[in-house]
């Protein structure tokens, strides 16, 4: 076998081992290029993966040697390939950005063993998208979640700890009730992996053990996911963590927590029984139709702009599960087109409020005061990644806002357009309360000597423009987030 | 590439790269105003080849993207959009001019910024008129409120900020809730988006849903100004007078009722949409828009708002004769598209003209100015006479087309209505004259302070052309027949 072939397990290898590398090398530059170097090189090879599996279909990779059902298997298919090559450039983008910005908000001391946390998530949150073994998918789980809890309470503000300790709590009720169900479906079963569950269960659907395993598993996962009412963790996590942090979880952890769902929902169980013959269609409309719309509402009051993002981001997990819950091929599709268009907003939104943060020093409202003259670019891209928030067109919003109107009208169900719509309108004024704080002149009294400008460095506004960019171009060219999904929605859902 | 496609890219390109271009000229006012006055001519001459060689059997297509599958960012004109081209294009380098004037003599700040977001505007509206498809029109339609947006907040105060907010909220807030879901709902049903002759939708569509389609579309689309979705316009006035002339009485505003013209004739179809009771429901709702801004017009005091009043009864003449949609009253309404801008922007160049030379925006202080400025109130006089729609001016012919069409269509309280309207004009356009040359100013003499300026030019060549209109409207009914005839 050449190196390509070891493509599935390098890439989480990678930072696995880059990891460790960068206590012992303990130096915060070196650490830093180690990190750059390991997330780029795994976004090559996700690239790479890519180009296989759209060619010649799903990899399996049989760890050690060991053929499954009794060794680990890794395996890749569409819906694998979108989100690590969304957490691969993601991981990228913002380990380049967070050289200064960990600098100014991480004390020096702590420097190195963040990029060695970081790296760790990175490779567990690769490692959720690739195993094709539950338990192994929940040993990954935990490895990122526990980076993911040290990476919070890094944060400058004392409450950061606080928050990260009740997203440890959180979080590891979440990470037991899927270890519970996990348990229940071998106790059934006698079998971890995912192509064999997925051919043994049919016959045990009506076995309660099964069941409750199911519900344990979505509970679960919907704890990580952060779907309302199991969001109370996510405001302060991302409010007070580093910035880098913010936006690096914002883009990638809830996506993969969606990427979890949709796992157990459709290939370990099937469709049928997930969305139809348990209640879980109605649950997830339900759940995410009150999450779009008081997530929003809370948002629109919101003084710190990092709370008014973790908030608007509730609300977007909101639509993504309403989009799951509308259980067809165009629902489902449209989940992931918001998923892969989500990232990219926050992500470029989250890290534009880091270079302010940076540079001003803050990110609630008064900072905001005189953006555009002091940090044109940057206040453009929070502009643009606003814009594209609220579904305006010629953004990727539009596309996601466009599939997700469409999928609920094509499923009969008129009125969850028009809440996705006003969920829209709400958007529109907490994006714009932003935008006018960035925008309008300051006011006479506060008025200060006149500003001059003061850009953050390269490092920060090329990763947040790549982003910014990207937003533009999948809402112009869809030809890889709209046919990739249509197509890996496709395999999910199967013959139905 | 063909002839008409290099054209059409053209007037999509030439404003655009104006807007792209001004920044670098922040510091030299005088090359930054030659370039927005050069690029302005040249998209005008561009615009008038474009209508020269255009061949409307066979009209040029352009696809730019493909954001959604079937359903491409397509630009492919039709006569209506290339008349509502043409009209923006005339008006962009008479505005310019205008612009020139007014904003050095009212010293405001920020001009590149302004011209900058000006030629933008202009380039979104061409985007507009040309697009070929409902999804290229939605697309441009929001992007046009976004790059007006800048323009209305421009002062930044506190009064700009709030009418940039009621700006943004009703536009984008219905174009979002409505408008959108219009276009998509339309595209579930029937497929496509392109604009055609006869209509999109298959002959068994649920009548029902075709007529909450239809109260969609005109409900989403609030750049029209039918009540109740017109505060907007009235708010939008504390933009400098260059925007609310070119952008607030044409640009803007036409958008939103070509948007309604192309909706009706291309995506339902004139014959279809008659049968729909939404649409009689709407032509009633426009009738009373009309006389009921007519009355409020009445009633304001400042100049400029009594214009906005004014432009959303006229808008609201298109949508009624849209909705109506006999062969005369689509004929009145893509005329009136052309009459009424030419009217309405001589009346606002008038108000900013006499914002620069006396300082006054309310009716009540023009007692006896006429003295001083004789020459901005005759061309007042004129471009109000045109838009209550009588002879000699450009403004009868449209209004004669509507009136024809509500009593074709046997609508006589709608006939009425329009009679009303045009009386209560008269009242309330007429009184600004009148109390300028007949009524006494109590306090001191006043002395002539009308010195030649590029202002003042432009108020003259807008006159000019509200009576050319009337003697050889051609152009415009050669673009119209062929409407009719469902190119």
């Amino acid at each position: 076998m050449s190196l390509v072939d070891h493509l599935p397990i390098l890439i989480i290898i990678i930072p696995l081992i880059a990891a460790p590398l960068c206590v012992l090398f303990d130096s915060a530059k070196a650490s830093w290029l180690l990190a750059l170097a390991a997330c780029i090189s795994s976004f090559i090879g996700s690239i790479k993966l890519l180009n296989t599996i759209t060619l010649s279909g799903p990899i399996s990779y049989s760890l050690g040697g060991w053929q499954p059902p009794w060794g680990i298997e890794y395996r890749l298919d569409l819906l694998s390939i979108i989100l690590l090559l969304l957490l691969t450039s993601i991981a990228s983008l913002v380990v380049l950005f967070a050289r200064y910005s960990v600098e100014q908000e991480i004390s020096k001391n702590r420097i190195v063993p963040f990029y060695a946390t970081l790296l760790l998530a990175i490779a567990g949150l690769s490692g959720i998208c690739i195993s094709g073994d539950v338990f192994n998918l929940f040993v990954f789980l935990e490895i990122s979640s526990i980076a993911s809890y040290t990476l919070i309470s890094l944060g400058k503000d004392r409450r950061a700890l606080n928050a990260a300790f009740k997203y440890l709590v959180m979080g590891t009720i979440g990470a037991t009730f899927i270890l519970i169900g996990i348990g229940f479906l071998y106790m059934q079963t006698g079998t971890l992996n995912m192509q064999d569950l997925s051919e043994r269960l049919p016959s045990l659907y009506d076995n309660r053990t099964i069941r409750a395993g199911f519900a344990f598993l979505t509970v679960g996962v919907c704890l990580k996911l952060a779907l309302f009412p199991l969001h109370l963790w996510l405001p302060n996590a991302y409010a007070y963590a580093p910035s880098v942090v913010s936006a690096f979880l914002a883009a990638t952890a809830t996506k993969v927590a969606v990427y979890m769902l949709l796992r157990f929902l459709l290939t370990v169980f099937d469709f049928n029984f997930s969305l139809n013959t348990m209640p879980l269609d109605v649950i997830l409309i339900a759940l995410g139709s009150v999450a779009i719309v008081s997530s929003s509402l809370v948002a629109i009051f919101q003084v710190n702009l990092k709370r008014l993002l973790a908030y608007s981001s509730i609300a977007q997990l909101g639509y993504i599960s309403l989009s799951i819950g509308l259980a067809s091929k165009l629902g489902i599709a449209s989940a992931i087109i918001h998923l892969f268009n989500h990232a990219l907003m926050k992500g470029a939104l989250f890290l534009a409020l880091g270079a302010m943060i940076y540079k001003v020093g803050g990110a609630e409202l008064k900072h905001c005061q005189g953006m555009l003259k002091r940090m044109p670019l940057t206040s453009l891209a929070i502009i643009i990644g606003g814009l594209s928030l609220i579904g305006i067109p010629g953004t990727a919003g539009f596309i996601s806002k466009w599939s997700m109107i469409n999928a609920s009208l094509e499923a009969g169900l008129w009125p969850l357009a028009l809440l996705i719509l006003f969920g829209s309108l709400l958007a529109i004024i907490y994006v714009w309360k932003m935008v006018e704080a960035i925008t309008l002149q300051p006011s006479t009294s506060t008025a200060t000597a006149p500003l001059t400008r003061d850009e953050a460095p390269l490092t920060m506004l090329v990763p947040i423009w790549a982003l910014v960019i990207a937003n533009i171009y999948y809402g112009i060219n869809t030809e890889l987030t709209v046919s990739l999904a249509q197509r890996a929605a496709n395999i999910l859902v199967g013959g139905y | 590439m063909e002839l008409s496609i290099t054209l059409m890219l053209a007037l999509l390109i030439v404003p655009l790269a104006v807007a792209l271009t001004l920044p670098f000229f922040n510091s030299s006012p005088n090359l930054r105003e030659a370039v927005t006055l050069l690029g302005s001519i040249v998209l005008l001459i561009c615009a008038a080849m474009f209508y020269q060689t255009i061949d409307f059997e066979n009209p040029p297509q352009l696809i730019l993207a493909i954001p959604l599958p079937n359903y491409p960012i397509l630009f492919s004109p039709d006569p209506l959009g290339i008349m509502f081209s043409l009209l923006v294009s005339t008006l962009w380098p008479i505005t310019s001019l205008y612009a020139i004037g007014y904003m050095r003599q009212h010293k405001e700040l920020n001009q590149t910024r302004f011209y900058c977001f000006f030629a933008l505007s202009i380039a979104v509206t061409q985007a507009i008129a040309l697009s070929g498809n409902m999804l290229t029109l939605f697309i441009f339609y929001e992007m046009l409120t976004l790059a007006t947006f800048p323009l209305v907040t421009h002062a930044g105060s506190k009064q700009a900020k709030q009418a940039g907010r009621l700006y943004l909220g009703i536009l984008m807030g219905t174009s979002i809730m409505f408008l959108l879901l219009a276009t998509i709902w339309s595209a579930n049903i029937a497929g496509t988006l392109a604009f055609q002759a006869d209509g999109i939708f298959p002959a068994d569509t649920d009548p029902l849903l075709l007529n909450i389609l239809l109260l969609l579309f005109v409900f989403g689309t609030a750049k029209a100004a039918l009540m109740p979705f017109h505060r907007w316009l009235p708010a939008a006035m504390v933009a400098p007078v260059p925007v609310s002339a070119l952008l607030h009485a044409v640009a803007v505003v036409k958008a939103g009722v070509f948007t309604l013209l192309k909706v009706a004739i291309y995506l339902f179809g004139i014959d279809n949409i008659s049968l729909l009771p939404a649409a009689d429901f709407l032509a009633y709702l426009a009738g009373f828009t009309i006389v009921a801004a007519s009355l409020i017009a009445l009633k304001q005091d400042n100049i400029k708002a009594r214009l906005a009043y004014s432009t959303i009864g006229q808008l609201s003449y298109i949508i009624l004769g849209t909705m109506l949609a006999t062969s005369s009253s689509i004929m009145g309404s893509s005329m009136h598209i052309v009459t009424h801008a030419f009217g309405k922007i001589t009346l606002f160049f008038c108000a900013g003209a006499i914002l620069l030379a006396t300082h006054k925006t309310r009716v009540s202080e023009l007692n006896g100015i006429g003295k001083q400025i004789p020459i901005t109130l005759c061309c007042f006089t004129l471009a109000a006479l045109s838009t209550i729609g009588l002879p000699p001016f450009a403004g009868m012919w449209s209004k004669w087309w509507l009136v024809q069409g509500t009593i074709e269509s046997g609508q006589l309280i709608l006939t009425a209505s329009l009679l009303i309207s045009s009386l209560l004009n008269l009242i309330y356009l007429l009184e600004i004259p009148l109390r300028a040359f007949f009524f006494q100013q109590s306090t001191t003499a006043l002395t002539f302070k009308e010195p030649l300026s590029p202002h003042l030019l432009a108020i003259g060549t807008t006159t000019l052309l509200c009576l050319l209109l009337f003697l050889t409207p051609d152009p415009v009914y050669h673009l119209i027949n062929l409407i009719d005839k469902g190119l």
